[in-house]
């Protein structure tokens, strides 16, 4: 007998290409409907509080900037964690790698005020990456060396970098004429990532994001890297088999999203804030966890999802100046948006039928979690 | 009250809402569901058993509340893991972001108001025994709880067939399934079994830990709990001996600052997070102990095959 669970899940022969397209689209039209039920149980109109929130920020050029500004480190970070994702490695601590990364390139103008010379930027681009790369390995090497849980260290270790980067910006980076405010110097010409256009404030983070994408696409896609990492993922035991290295390639792409992770961190802290402070993001290196997903895990939707959950930030922002929201709201779209991407994929792989009936699971199978 | 007394007091405090939401965690996984969620069901509890205290003046329904916004909180988690079958890890991490922004939403209006105090019980004439009386009968509600909620797991888990059936389906869903045992059911029950315990842990917190609101109070307690099943090895025994553990490093750091130690203050409140990498790092070093004890089927959807 079975209780009364009426759900029915049975395995599609093949993907449906149908959904694979389609289920991002559902899942944000699902959110906005949701979202507008928020708003309505706030008292206020849903239809214009979804319009200022989703729209008017594209409406002119200042919050298409702003868009660019927070949409480069998202999309850059989730390239890379789709690589982890992919090969089935979970590193949700792209957070404290943004964070050391950008430790790690404003110690050069921190400690070398005078050193302006068009060399400073790329160096500070370097010392950026290498300690996303440092702060991306321990949860690896401990992976691979201890059988240590990823998730539950790389998350630990966002944490200590956020205490790290407080005590950092209020002892030895401290600018001695700052007045006792927490802060590093404010960086000076050479040392500021420029902007990219004359219209606006968007840095050359936005072009790194661009490479990222098309690094990590023609990786996946290409070569034979690539390959392995997603055979890894898929068929651990088949890559196993085919002499892949899994502790190889859990290295590699814990390396890869922590470079990717420092370089967005330098680049917020370089080009958007251009000093360091106690706080140098809200959360994209979470919400860029979102941002893969809502992406398919793949480059080029990625490129996609980064401008849509950028706009949830931006929107939160707009909310909160005209309708007096709380800019937290922007987690609880965020958080919606994962669930019902995570749902709307179930539909790819599976046929989804509802009530009692038995005729609709005659074959399937069961399967791990994707 | 002596200093090693008030010491010890403090360090109940703390361990309390980790042993709660780690048994409550324990329990799910051993049904074979990993449940990253626990943060966010915190929160949720915090901010609940908060705001209900002081809609109705009472702590004992805030607390309830919380239960309950736990319950519904990890049925939304129950939904899309075991009925949609979605992916455990991120169906996880999407929970906690939601509960920490909606948390923020229905938190605004309690920011910097002073809530209502769980006030402790005092047990008569045990509570007039010197040291341990304070210790252990002179406390809240809740703590006196976790107490039970200990017995209560371990007798559950291996002295009861519902008990025997959920570590089955957690060992293998596909044998547990062919038994004629229902996988679905279990599972569910499970996750709210987690969403119940993780929401009155959040309870504890804004309503005996610190009586007032503050935006993202847990500050990582839930991940801590998941860090102490693991630790525990899925025994609820060795559960009790990690939150009591974690919840005396957390008041160390307190007592070190007190002393006048020169350590940056930011150093102190990382210890818990390097605690727990530390901790894992060495259970996990133990491959046999980690092997025999984890559930085989965790973390993995369960379609069934006829």
């Amino acid at each position: 007998m079975q209780p009364d669970f009426s759900i029915r899940l049975e395995k599609r022969g093949s993907a449906s290409t149908l959904f694979a397209y389609f289920s991002p689209f559902i899942a944000l039209g699902l959110m906005l409907f949701f979202g507008g039920i928020l708003f309505a149980i706030m008292g206020h109109n849903p239809l214009h509080a979804l319009y200022v929130y989703f729209l008017e920020p594209l409406m002119d050029t200042w919050s298409l900037h702003e868009l660019a500004i927070k949409a480069s480190p998202l999309i850059l970070i989730a390239t890379g964690l789709c690589l982890c994702f992919r090969s089935g490695n979970w590193n949700i601590g792209a957070e404290g790698q943004l964070i050391m990364g950008g430790i790690a390139g404003a110690a050069l103008p921190v400690f070398f005020p005078t050193y302006t010379s068009f060399s400073i930027l790329p160096l500070m681009l370097i010392f950026g990456i290498l300690g996303g790369m440092a702060w991306a390995f321990i949860p690896a090497f401990l992976k691979n060396r201890f059988g240590t849980n990823e998730i539950l260290t790389s998350l630990m270790l966002v944490y200590i970098a956020g205490h790290f980067l407080d005590w950092i910006v209020r002892g030895p980076f401290r600018n001695p004429q700052g007045f006792n405010f927490p802060g590093s110097i404010s960086f000076s010409e050479w040392q500021v990532l420029p902007e990219m256009l004359s219209s606006g404030r968007m840095h050359y983070g936005m072009l790194f994001a661009i490479i990222g994408v098309l690094v990590v696409w023609f990786l996946l896609s290409k070569t034979m890297k690539g390959f392995e990492i997603q055979v890894i993922g898929q068929a651990p035991r088949a890559g196993r088999f085919a002499g892949f290295s899994p502790k190889g390639t859990t290295i590699f792409v814990f390396l890869v999203s922590g470079a990717f992770a420092g370089l967005a961190g330098i680049a917020e802290v370089s080009g958007a804030i251009q000093q360091l402070r106690p706080s140098i993001s809200p959360g994209y290196g979470f919400i860029a966890i979102i941002v893969a997903f809502l992406g398919r895990l793949n480059p080029l939707g990625i490129f996609a999802a980064g401008i849509v959950l950028a706009l949830s930030f931006l929107g939160g922002e707009a909310v909160q100046i005209s309708l007096n929201v709380t800019d937290k709201i922007a987690n609880v779209f965020q958080g919606l948006l994962l669930f019902f991407v995570l749902a709307c994929d179930t539909l790819i792989h599976h046929k989804i039928s509802f009530g009692h009936s038995w005729r609709f699971y005659n074959k399937g199978a069961t399967h791990g979690a994707r | 009250m002596g200093l090693v007394e008030a010491i010890l007091l403090t360090v109940f405090t703390a361990a309390t809402p980790l042993l709660i939401a780690a048994l409550g965690e324990l329990v799910t996984e051993r049904s074979g569901v990993l449940n990253l969620g626990v943060e966010g069901m915190m929160i949720m509890g915090a901010i609940s058993g908060f705001a209900f205290a002081i809609y109705t003046g009472n702590p004992y329904i805030g607390a309830l509340a919380a239960i309950i916004v736990g319950i519904l909180f990890s049925l939304l988690f129950a939904f899309l893991t075991i009925s949609l079958v979605t992916n455990q890890v991120a169906t996880g991490l999407a929970l906690t972001i939601l509960g920490l922004g909606l948390s923020g939403l229905w938190g605004e209006a309690f920011v910097g108001i002073p809530g209502v105090k769980l006030e402790p019980i005092i047990v008569p004439f045990l509570s007039d025994i010197p040291f341990i009386g304070k210790l252990f009968f002179q406390q809240d509600i809740i703590f006196y709880f976790s107490i039970i909620l200990l017995f209560g797991v371990s007798w559950f888990l291996f002295k009861t067939r519902a008990g025997l059936i959920l570590r089955s389906v957690g060992d293998s869903h596909s044998s547990a399934h062919s038994l004629g045992l229902s996988v679905v059911k279990t599972r569910y029950l499970a996750v709210m079994f987690g969403g119940a315990c993780s929401g009155l842990a959040g309870a504890h917190l804004s309503l005996v830990y610190t009586t007032q609101w503050i935006e993202n109070m847990t500050a990582g307690r839930g991940w801590i709990a998941l860090a102490l099943v693991v630790f525990a090895s899925w025994r609820p025994n060795r559960v009790l001996i990690g939150a009591y553990l974690f919840g005396a490093v957390g008041i160390a750091q307190l007592h070190i600052q007190a002393l006048g130690f020169k350590i940056p203050t930011q150093f102190l409140s990382a210890l818990p997070y390097i605690a727990t990498i530390l901790v894992l790092v060495i259970i996990s070093q133990n491959r046999r102990l980690t092997m025999m004890n984890t559930p085989s089927s965790l973390g993995k959807g369960f379609v069934p095959d006829r």
